[in-house]
């Protein structure tokens, strides 16, 4: 036993996982000498306290409980490098086209390697109380709202991916809509990876909703570079008593990238939070999204649907924390794995001893295509209240020989049968997309990723 | 029999195993064009197995004996390009298919048929036309368009469904697998209407059922009794009404029965 824990202890010495740290460190101090950062001195005591942290512990490993089906190996041993402004970001929008929503005609958003083009972007004329910007710009001359919020939800303590992201913060969405300000068209937010030689982005999310506000934000990430490129972002989002969000993730970004996504939630008395994932492409991805339902009748809804081929990964991590009374919460996400893809589903839900009449409702269903296929899902219900509506329930499965029969015998050939089948067991998840033009497109898609 | 049909569907001396157990042992029948066949059997006989089997199901396995269609290898064929060449089998227990619309699935099942056929494809609209008379056959409600296929369907509603893909999909040879089990006798008149507005001479059909019931109201060309695995007795409908009156441990033992026939 002693001997156990004490070749565990080296192992997770070793393990801390980064490559060279003092790479990292360098990556660091140039950064720091950039003009904006240098601008923006009221962070430094959170950056460096967030870099410090990631020096201490690296990247998680499979020793950690969090991460234990997913290994980040393939970020941690891989050279770090920051990416830089592209250049020619004004050049891509022909390249975009087929990423972009083009029935949305609200405020868009273009980032290009985590910086903010403005050529691309198209942001409403100024109102008073509303801001739908880059961060940047935000850090720039920042608001009292924006220094009272900013890295207070998404705790570097958590993991170095956090961590880093916080340490390296410079640029990504600041919104704020001020009390009542309710957006009548959803802000589309385009992340794009453009980089010939591998590298490290970093977005970083702030969202204020004040009270009774509303927004519909449709955030997508696409690359046209092909290679193993790391998106790190973090988003955090703070939703005041009555404000309600619709938040998209559409991560479509190509074959050899990673991402790390991680969403934080703090939502207040009555108000509501709708999110749907929508995973398909990349190498590795890692969503977070932890949602604190901090007060009374505060209630979220999460969906996502991933579908993995080749030797893809994708992990979702969600945490739904019910607080107090009243609240609600649904979740229903879906996964179609191909080939020898992987998936990882772990939902917590938490109901606080205070939390009486909350209702709760997980599930989590995965459809195996191949049999190199492989899920590790794992719903979790924490109950300390005791007058609760709560119910979950997770499945593993494969198409039902009965149906395709009976599919065939209908005239369809196997092929048309099988995609149909499959085409509707994502559907479930697709049709409570309620934004029409997201929907249609990601019908398209499913259809496109069956057929390949 | 009625020599004058086109001989539609000719099985000899059929041999059916499930997992290495003999359900069919040497079934004998012919179908002319235009004729309808009871098959009546007590339960475990083999009734559900020779109407899968007819329509491809893979769990079943043929050790002896063939199936001819239109002079053709129906055996050979996957149940796709059975079901383009004309064959239907309405099941005994439709399958739930959450997430698939009945009138998208249906559409896509005629519009597979209609290209094998070389005909050209159905639009959303020539469709919906098309979909909505045959629906008014079976007294299907407008909403059934875009409910789920058989989801949440009462058992009444999922065999008039299959009706109703029968009346869209319009076979040549139509196999009904106890369509009228658990139908109260307003569904079942529905159902016989459906199946009866669908009788003409170029189309046949294989009715399988445990009760004479539904044959008051389908009247068939000629009856089968099933036991354990093989026809005992061939007749007229008269035979459906001496088995509803007699039960069928009266022709377990075929001598017996063949003496009360008078034969």
């Amino acid at each position: 036993m002693s001997v156990g824990l004490a070749a565990e202890m080296k192992q997770s010495k070793e393990n801390t996982g980064v490559k060279d740290q003092e790479v990292y460190r360098a990556a660091f101090e140039v950064f720091k000498k950039g003009d904006a950062v240098k601008k923006a001195a009221w962070l430094h005591p959170v950056r460096e306290k967030a870099f410090k942290r990631f020096l201490e512990t690296g990247f998680p490993t499979l020793r950690h409980e969090d991460w234990k089906y997913t290994s980040v190996d393939r970020i941690a041993k891989a050279p770090f490098r920051l990416a830089s402004e592209s250049p020619a970001a004004g050049q891509h929008l022909k390249k975009l086209e087929p990423f972009l929503f083009t029935e949305l005609k609200g405020p868009r958003l273009v980032f290009v390697n985590g910086f903010y083009s403005r050529e691309l972007s198209i942001v409403p004329t100024s109102l008073q109380g509303l801001v739908i910007g880059s961060l940047a710009a935000g850090l720039a001359e920042p608001a009292d709202s924006l220094k009272a919020h900013l890295a207070r939800y998404a705790d570097p303590v958590r993991n170095g991916f956090i961590a880093l992201n916080t340490a390296f913060l410079q640029d990504g969405v600041w919104i704020h809509l001020a009390k009542g300000l309710k957006l009548r068209e959803p802000v589309q937010i385009l992340y794009v990876t453009d980089s010939e030689a591998p590298c490290t982005t970093f977005s970083r999310n702030l969202i204020l909703l004040e009270a009774e506000a509303r927004a519909v934000l449709v955030e997508s990430f696409i690359s046209l570079s092909e290679n193993a490129s790391l998106t790190n972002r973090v988003s955090e989002v703070i939703l005041e008593r009555g404000a309600s969000l619709d938040y998209y993730q559409i991560q479509k970004e190509s074959a050899p990238m990673s991402q790390v996504n991680t969403t934080e939630v703090a939502a207040h008395k009555e108000s509501s939070f709708r999110s749907f994932y929508l995973t398909c492409g990349s190498k590795l991805v890692r969503n977070d999204l932890n949602v604190l339902l901090k007060d009374e009748e505060a209630q979220c809804s999460l969906k996502g649907l991933y579908l993995t081929d080749q030797d893809s990964h994708v992990d979702n991590h969600t945490v739904i924390d019910h607080a107090r009374p009243y609240g609600k919460s649904d979740q229903l996400y879906k996964g179609i794995l191909k080939g020898k893809s992987r998936a990882v589903f772990n939902g917590k839900v938490f109901v606080r001893k205070d939390a009486q009449k909350t209702d709760a409702h997980q599930v989590n269903k995965n459809l195996l295509l191949s049999e190199g296929a492989t899920v590790d899902t794992k719903p979790q219900l924490e109950i300390f209240a005791d007058d609760v509506k709560c119910a979950h329930g997770a499945a593993i499965g494969q198409l039902d020989e009965e149906s395709v029969f009976y599919l065939k015998s209908r005239g369809l050939n196997e092929q048309a049968a099988r995609g149909l089948l499959t085409y509707a067991f994502a559907s479930e998840v697709i049709q409570q997309v309620s934004l029409e033009a997201v929907r249609a497109q990601l019908d398209r898609w499913l259809w496109e990723w069956l057929k390949a | 029999m009625n020599e004058g049909g086109e001989r539609m569907l000719e099985i000899k001396n059929l041999h059916v195993a499930v997992e290495g157990i003999e359900i069919l042992k040497g079934i004998d029948l012919k179908v002319q064009a235009g004729e309808v066949h009871a098959v009546m059997g007590p339960n475990g006989s083999g009734k559900s197995t020779l109407t899968r089997i007819l329509a491809g199901h893979p769990s079943y396995k043929v050790t002896e004996g063939e199936v001819l269609y239109f002079g053709k290898n129906l055996l050979e064929m996957e149940p796709e390009v059975r079901a383009r060449e004309g064959v239907f089998l309405a099941f005994q227990y439709p399958t739930e298919i959450p997430g698939v619309n009945n009138a998208y699935f249906l559409k896509a099942a005629l519009n597979a048929l209609r290209k094998s056929r070389g005909l050209e494809e159905l639009d959303a609209i020539e469709f919906l036309e098309f979909f909505k008379e045959k629906m008014k056959l079976v007294e299907m409600d407008a909403s059934f368009t875009n409910r789920p296929v058989n989801e949440g369907f009462s058992g009444g509603e999922k065999k008039r469904n299959e009706i109703l893909q029968m009346s869209v999909l319009e076979p040549r040879l139509a196999i009904l697998d106890e369509t009228d089990s658990g139908l109260d006798i307003d569904a079942m008149k529905i159902v016989a209407a459906g199946i009866n507005h669908l009788r003409s001479p170029e189309r046949s059909m294989i009715l399988v059922t445990h009760y004479q019931r539904l044959l008051n109201y389908v009247v068939p060309d000629f009856v089968h009794v099933l036991v354990d695995g093989r026809f005992v007795l061939s007749g007229g409908k008269d035979l459906a009404f001496r088995l509803e009156e007699k039960g069928y441990d009266w022709v377990k033992d075929k001598d017996i029965a063949e003496k009360s026939l008078g034969r």
